[in-house]
């Protein structure tokens, strides 16, 4: 029998209280009546079945009707349907849209077969400030043939490249990369062929696999492209595969990859390092385990070529660790915002259903008198609330689906995945759990709660709904947590806003006003020779200087912040230095008139002029901060220096330009004149950034520019075309995002603070009308009802802002890496914190406390 | 209180509530009593489960096909039980159902699937 009622428990319990015992009668009755273990048996089963059938049917039946009720229930009350349903929906849009793009970004495999066994490997050269250096290919070359831990191991590097054969000349990036970069990755082409080994050997023919967007945009789709010929800088290509539409790497943007071929003096010299390093992991193999057998491998290469490797490790981390830790920070300082913005959600819809379950006592007295069990009515509340929760979920994602775009900033570009999360059903799963969490937690507080109170003491004639003492300290609790979790989101918001425009604040080095940057690469070998592309930058810059509404107009290497490497050792006064302790410095070459056109200033010698070219003595102009350097306080002028491959005589120096980017240090800079370099040397630098300064709106000139550059050379592309300022806001777009996300978070958090307190007050007004009638009566001025209200009000605030006050502390100790040139314990954020909350707080109070001053005793008195 | 709805409105009836309903129309019964009655009436063919029974009782309390009475005491009844009675709702409904048999039955006839009275 004990079976027997273990059964009945599957039933539901207003079914069970019904019917429990009869069914157990019933089955006892036959129980007697079965003779022999054969009838037993099958009773059993027959019982057993019966139960598994119907007690879920049962249970559905329920739930169709609760819903059914809820709805009802809901419609005639659709205001506060309505605001319930946007509380929550806020509540786990914003939670969907974070953890989408955390998920998309920290935590979500990446798109590659086995991904966890995928490696980067770097020099780590920590020593100087360097702990993922790219590797030299000599280097890499033995790191391959030494290591056994890896399966496969390929190294590639970003370049970018003109493609001529697809219409007009097309300025792309790319990589180029050692045959067996797929194989490693494990990702084959979606058509044709990959690279393969056989192609980075030399003379064999030049490969060019193409990505899926490059195929449909340019090609047509075609399947005849494959074996197509194209000029990738110049040189016949034949294409023979197109990649997978997904696939993303390096980056999101890489358009072509061909194969890594090295020359003589590459395969030589080990202190240029300048190759990415990725290796799958052999199966069985930990990362610890690569780790040890590089770092081995490392200390025989710092042996043998004491010069180049001395102090130089080998870093292996897994390809998802390339996120920078600071795009982590930030994602995670947001879905720690989310989770407070759900969870203030979460306490207002609480206090929300709370209020209402409470106003509806009477109605559940009647229920509760006329049959209905306890059981029946928390489930029908939960039921209620389950709607209510999933009606905001549905909401919340729909609106998550159209807001994740916008915070697509965040995906770092340099992860090999797509742009933005989409909306799949990994999303909308993790979005139902938080829909389900929302509506179970929440909702079973309140059913519970009223379910208790529901008794006959609810149909007393006068019974008061929400008075009852616990249920006001449970809002009470609430409000006080929405207070404290509001100011904790205001200092987070605070300190990153300044933070941001700390940094907006940082002199970049340069005059980004009325600047329009554009890139016009030149394809090689034509440009190879210093002299032919010298008279390239000459045509251009003379004819874009007679533009009218064109100041000054020069070309450079790459524009700050958009090129952030480029390092070089170097040696000054004649001091040889081994090259890894060796200062570096940032090299790039300029044509005359740079300086004037982005407005660095010179700060003492000379611009480069027209007689600085090849033949003559070779000239730089460096910053201040090389200066201070080499010879702090001394005159500069005229010192020498070496540095890539060149001895320089210092004729000029000039402003520090944050290279590097607004929030970093950048090394100092050392510029050349590009008419001094050898024919086909330091080529990777050869000049493609032009920079126009104007008179008005510089994208007004973008025609007439155009024009200029095709004159000089209509097979140039010109690509890149923006002013200069979105440059530098390019450097702080992810920061932005983020703040006004967290922005927004913050305005709804408090909102909905103000909004918990009000209705709060609201109720207790309403619940106590008698109550204040009668202090009326016995003679309690209006001031004295108003201050009674307020400082209830008031004292809600100050006891979640004093809570609040010591979570803020703590959370903007754990964002201290994501701030700028702010203090996090800086007082004038808190204070101007908690000032916003007492605003808060008095605009959630007054109305309910107005209202109190207009009971009329007489009336309140009457309705007892 | 509610219209009552057509009979019609609740056909095709489920099987076992038109089980009960025959065993119901012959006078009041408590559950076990239909059980019995059910399976003694197809001999041995239907035995309701005691979940089927008292779902559908449920059901049919609700939707006033019968009713609970108090056990009548010269009837000899089980006082611990419970008793169930059809209403005239109930009964038309277990008739319109049964005519709705007859006339799938009548069809099968027609189109020769069937040659004798079942």
């Amino acid at each position: 029998m004990r079976w027997y009622h273990a059964l009945l428990r599957l039933y539901p319990q207003s079914f069970q209280a019904e019917y429990g015992d009869e069914m157990a009668a019933i089955f006892a009755a036959r129980l007697r009546g079965a003779a022999g273990w054969q009838p037993l048996l099958s009773l059993w089963l027959e019982a057993t079945l019966d139960a598994v059938v119907n007690a879920p049917a049962l249970h559905a039946d329920l739930l169709a009707q609760d819903v059914r009720l809820a709805a009802r229930t809901l419609r005639r009350t659709p205001a506060f349907a309505a605001a319930a349903v946007l509380i929550a929906a806020l509540g786990i849009g914003a939670t969907t849209v974070t953890f989408g793009v955390a998920d998309h970004v920290l935590i979500r495999p990446l798109p590659f077969p086995d991904p966890d066994r995928l490696v980067k490997l770097y020099q780590d050269q920590t020593f100087r400030g360097y702990p993922r250096m790219e590797v030299s290919p000599p280097n890499f070359l033995d790191w391959k043939r030494d290591s056994r831990s890896f399966e496969r191991l390929a190294a590639y590097t970003a370049q970018s490249a003109t493609l001529v054969g697809a219409g007009e000349p097309l300025r792309m990036n790319g990589a180029i990369a050692t045959g067996d970069l797929f194989a490693t990755l494990g990702v084959p082409a979606a058509l044709g062929r990959g690279l393969t080994t056989a192609d980075d050997r030399d003379g064999a023919e030049r490969v060019l696999v193409i990505s899926h967007r490059l195929w449909t945009t340019q090609f047509g789709g075609q399947s005849s492209t494959i074996g197509q010929s194209v000029l990738l800088d110049d040189n016949p290509h034949v294409i023979v595969g197109v990649m997978p539409p997904h696939f993303n790497f390096p980056s999101r943007e890489a358009a072509y990859w061909a194969p890594l071929r090295l020359n003589a003096s590459q395969l030589e010299d080990r202190t240029n390092w300048w190759l990415h390093g990725i290796g799958r992991l052999k199966t069985g193999v930990t990362l610890t385990e690569a780790r040890a057998e590089m770092n081995t491998i490392a200390v025989q290469l710092a042996q043998a070529y004491p010069a180049a490797n001395e102090r130089n490790g080998i870093a292996v981390v897994t390809l998802r660790d390339e996120v920078s830790w600071r795009s982590r920070q930030m994602l995670w300082a947001l879905a720690g915002a989310a989770l407070c913005m759900l969870l203030i959600a979460c306490t207002n819809l609480a206090s929300l259903l709370l209020s209402r379950a409470l106003g509806r006592q009477r109605e559940l007295a009647v229920r509760a008198a006329l049959g209905a069990g306890r059981e029946r009515l928390v489930r029908q509340m939960l039921t209620e609330n389950l709607v209510i929760a999933g009606l905001g979920g549905a909401l919340g994602s729909a609106a998550a689906v159209v807001a994740v775009p916008l915070v697509a900033r965040l995906v770092p570009t340099t992860l090999p995945v797509p742009e933005s999360p989409g909306m799949d059903l990994r999303l909308l799963i993790g979005s139902l759990g938080v829909t389900l969490v929302t509506g179970l937690v929440f909702g079973t507080m309140p059913a519970l709660k009223v379910a208790a109170t529901a008794t006959l003491a609810g149909l007393r004639e006068g019974a008061r709904a929400g008075t009852g003492r616990a249920t006001e300290r449970l809002r009470s609790a609430l409000v006080v947590a929405e207070v404290s979790i509001s100011l904790v989101l205001l200092v987070c918001a605070a300190l990153l806003v300044q933070s941001l425009w700390r940094v907006q604040d940082v002199n970049p080095g340069f005059d980004t006003t009325g600047v329009l940057t554009m890139r016009t690469a030149l394809p090689v070998p034509k440009y190879e020779p210093t002299q032919s592309r010298e008279r390239f930058y000459q045509q251009v810059l003379s004819n874009v200087r007679s533009v009218p509404g064109v100041a000054q107009a020069a070309y450079i290497s790459f524009l700050p912040m958009v090129m952030r490497g480029g390092i070089w050792p170097v040696t000054v006064d004649g001091r040889a230095e081994d090259p890894n302790s060796a200062h570096t410095a940032s090299l790039r070459l300029v044509t005359a008139g740079f300086f004037e056109t982005m407005r660095v200033p010179l700060l003492t010698g000379r611009d480069f002029q027209d007689r600085d070219v090849q033949g003559a003595q070779r000239v730089a102009i460096v910053s201040q901060s090389f200066v201070d350097r080499h010879w702090p306080g001394q005159d500069a002028l005229g010192r020498r220096v070496s540095m890539a491959f060149a001895d320089l005589t210092i004729v000029g120096v000039v402003g520090d330009v944050k290279v590097r980017g607004l929030e970093r240090d950048s090394e100092p800079q050392v510029y050349m004149p590009s008419a001094q370099v050898a024919d086909g040397s330091l080529m990777f630098y050869a000049p493609k950034d032009l920079v126009i300064r104007t008179h008005g709106a510089p994208m007004a000139l973008v025609p007439a520019v155009r024009a200029a550059v095709a004159s000089a050379d209509p097979q140039v592309p010109v690509s890149d075309i923006r002013p200069l300022s979105d440059v530098v806001e390019d450097d702080t777009a992810a920061r932005s995002v983020q703040v006004r996300v967290l922005a927004a978070f913050t305005a709804m958090a408090v909102a909905l603070a103000a909004a918990g307190l009000h209705s709060l007050l609201a109720f207790t007004v309403s619940a106590r009308t008698q109550e204040i009638g009668v202090r009326m009566a016995l003679g309690a001025t209006r001031a004295r009802i108003l201050r009674m209200v307020m400082v209830k009000g008031l004292a809600l605030a100050a006891m979640g802002t004093l809570a609040g006050s010591l979570l803020a502390i703590w959370a903007a100790g754990a964002l201290r890496s994501l701030l700028f040139g702010v203090d996090p314990w800086e007082p004038t954020v808190y204070l101007a914190a908690i000032g916003v909350c007492a605003g808060v707080a008095l605009a959630g109070s007054v109305l309910p406390a107005l209202r109190a001053t207009r009971v009329d005793p007489i009336e309140s008195l009457r309705a007892e | 209180m509610d219209l009552q709805p057509v009979p019609e409105s609740l056909l095709p009836l489920p099987p076992a509530m038109f089980h009960i309903l025959l065993s119901l129309a012959e006078g009041d019964r408590h559950g076990y009593a239909i059980i019995q009655d059910v399976s003694a009436r197809t001999d041995g063919e239907v035995t309701l489960g005691a979940g089927t029974l008292y779902r559908s009782i449920q059901r049919m309390l609700e939707q006033e096909l019968i009713i609970e009475v108090a056990p009548d005491p010269s009837e000899n009844a089980d006082e611990r039980r419970r008793y169930y009675r059809v209403t005239p709702f109930g009964r038309s409904v277990a008739r319109a159902e049964a005519e709705r048999l007859a006339s799938l039955v009548k069809l099968a006839r027609a189109s020769g699937l069937i040659t004798r009275k079942a």
